[in-house]
């Protein structure tokens, strides 16, 4: 039996519902746009990056509540971060959300991230849960194009 | 072998869905721990067990290359093929096998049209004209051959209830029209397209006519020479045969005049480093070792479906249609996304309290799998400004229970997102 619970925990319905920043900041210097062909969700991201430093960040688009509520924690979660923090950050988001071995003890690190943990059993939806992570990873680097989650 | 005997009938009422539920082994299954209630027909249908029982038994009998041989197993082998390409000729009417041609899916039956007819005929300034509500597979085949001969790529648009009127398709067509691509009946939406008066005023530009019939086999009856259209693809995996293997019907004066789609295997009569001479219909077509035992399995579902009267089968999934319009709407804060009053199997909605992927995930543990996403047709999506639906979509062996099983898991949807 699957337990929805598991997926869709209070934070995320939360955070699918209200998302946080969910507007574009002003000033900024880095854009991504990600887009999941698989369902036709987009998410555009920008930040601003001072040195290392990301000072602010936002994003626009629609999407199911896992993808939202995803973008909402990561804006969260990386804001006043530096390029290599969020970096491990999304490695261990990654590991987590894929239940690849010897991620299983550690989501402690990971705070609110953590909430994700259940998409692991959900296969199908780990494209929706890191589709805000592919395409700041796309800003950080500031790649032209779209991030894909395929 | 399929024995017709061993196959369900129709009962005297017509039609007996549960009898028809018995031949599906893949419906008495569990997933998640509840029942399985499949509504992803038009994705692909479940396979009787006479089809699977057919697959399974080319391979384990009539092991063999066909056309090839002189044993007695590619003897078997050749003559089961053959026979299924007769029973794909008379379900089509077609007027001679020559004309049925197996291909892996629709897809490649669009893109054989496009690369072999459309790519030798069309001139630059010439159009090829499709309507707004085709699949992707109908859509792309024509931009790629448009682009190497140098083609306008014309679109009929739809109405907002998701239909394509005789009014908006005249407004299109034009002299320059040399070739109409456009689905017999909608993926996204479910709605039939009035090909009958469409096929007509084409012919009367001199434009051939290909249908997209990969949602319309399973649901409406098609007879080539009544439609009159010079071009009919469909897949075998959405008429409860096997996946890999399609059709396309041709007209045998046009095929005749077309050069192969692919080289190799079964198309040539006869090779030299000068000079390669092609086999005859179908054949020049048929290009490499095809899916044998897909075709074969392709014949048996073929024989299934008409073990029913054809009237009784699509009456009884209309009536589980009509039923599954009524019933969404009386779900709160449902949305219904085409509701042409020409509909079949496919109902597809929008929710307030979630998005489409959610809904999907929510029902599936349920057991209730449909289908979320962009169906493969994302200027239909475009056109409603969404990025995807949720849809439901109907086989014969589906019940209003299916149905209510669906509302109920969309009761949950909105108690977990309420």
């Amino acid at each position: 039996m699957m337990d929805l619970r598991e997926l869709y925990q209070e934070v995320i319905l939360d955070h699918g519902k209200n998302p946080r920043n969910h507007r574009f900041p002003e000033p900024h210097n880095r854009e991504g746009r990600g887009y999941n062909p698989l369902c036709g969700d987009k998410v555009t991201l920008r930040l601003q990056l001072d040195g290392d430093k990301i000072t602010d960040v936002g994003f626009m688009g629609q999407g199911c509540a896992i993808s939202q509520a995803s973008c909402s924690t990561m804006t969260q979660a990386i804001k006043g971060k530096t390029v290599g923090e969020a970096d491990a950050l999304f490695s261990k988001f990654h590991a987590m959300v894929m239940g690849e071995a010897g991620a299983d003890d550690d989501f402690d690190s990971l705070g609110k991230l953590a909430v994700f943990a259940g998409v692991r059993e959900f296969p199908m939806r780990v494209k929706c849960a890191t589709l805000g992570w592919h395409t700041l990873n796309q800003a950080l680097r500031n790649e032209g194009g779209e991030a894909k989650t395929e | 072998m399929t024995r017709p005997s061993a196959i369900a009938k129709a009962t005297d009422a017509g039609f007996d869905v549960r009898r028809v539920r018995d031949d599906f082994p893949a419906l008495h299954q569990e997933v998640h721990g509840k029942p399985l209630v499949y509504l992803d027909s038009a994705a692909t249908t479940l396979k009787p067990r006479v089809v699977i029982d057919a697959v399974a038994d080319v391979y384990a009998r009539d092991c063999a290359n066909i056309h090839r041989a002189v044993h007695l197993l590619s003897q078997r082998a050749t003559a089961r093929f053959e026979d299924a390409r007769e029973k794909v000729r008379a379900f089509l009417n077609a007027n001679d096998t020559n004309e049925v041609i197996f291909t892996r899916g629709t897809t490649e039956s669009v893109n054989l049209v496009a690369q072999s007819w459309a790519r030798t005929f069309l001139r630059e300034g010439d159009e090829v004209l499709i309507t707004e509500l085709e699949h992707h597979s109908n859509i792309v085949p024509w931009q790629i051959v448009c682009q190497q001969v140098g083609a306008e790529l014309v679109v009929v648009p739809m109405t907002d209830r998701g239909e394509i009127t005789r009014e908006a398709f005249e407004e299109q067509l034009s002299p320059r029209t040399r070739l109409v691509a456009m689905a017999h009946v909608s993926n996204a939406l479910g709605t039939v397209l009035p090909v009958e008066p469409l096929i007509g005023l084409a012919h009367e530009q001199g434009a051939v006519v290909l249908l997209d019939g990969a949602q319309a086999v399973s649901h409406v009856p098609v007879d080539v020479q009544a439609l009159d259209c010079d071009f009919y693809a469909f897949s075998g995996h959405k008429l409860y045969g096997p996946t890999g293997i399609g059709v396309l019907y041709g007209r045998e004066r046009l095929l005749e005049g077309m050069p192969p789609y692919q080289g190799g295997g079964d198309m040539i009569r006869s090779v030299t480093f000068a000079e390669t001479i092609y086999n005859d219909l179908p054949y020049k077509f048929e290009a490499g070792t095809p899916d044998i035992a897909g075709a074969i399995g392709l014949g048996a579902a073929i024989d299934y479906l008409r073990s029913f009267d054809q009237e009784a089968v699509h009456a009884h999934e209309n009536a589980v249609l009509r039923y599954a319009t009524k019933a969404f709407g009386s779900v709160d804060g449902l949305r219904l996304i085409g509701t042409a009053p020409g509909k079949v199997a496919s109902v597809s909605f929008l929710m307030d309290a979630a998005h489409p992927h959610d809904i999907g995930t929510i029902v599936d543990s349920e057991g209730v799998a449909i289908r979320t996403g962009h169906h493969c047709a994302q200027p239909v999506m475009e056109h409603f400004g969404i990025a995807a639906t949720a849809r439901a979509s109907l086989g014969m062996y589906n019940t209003t229970e299916d149905v209510d099983a669906l509302v109920r898991a969309l009761q949950k949807v909105k108690e977990l997102f309420g």
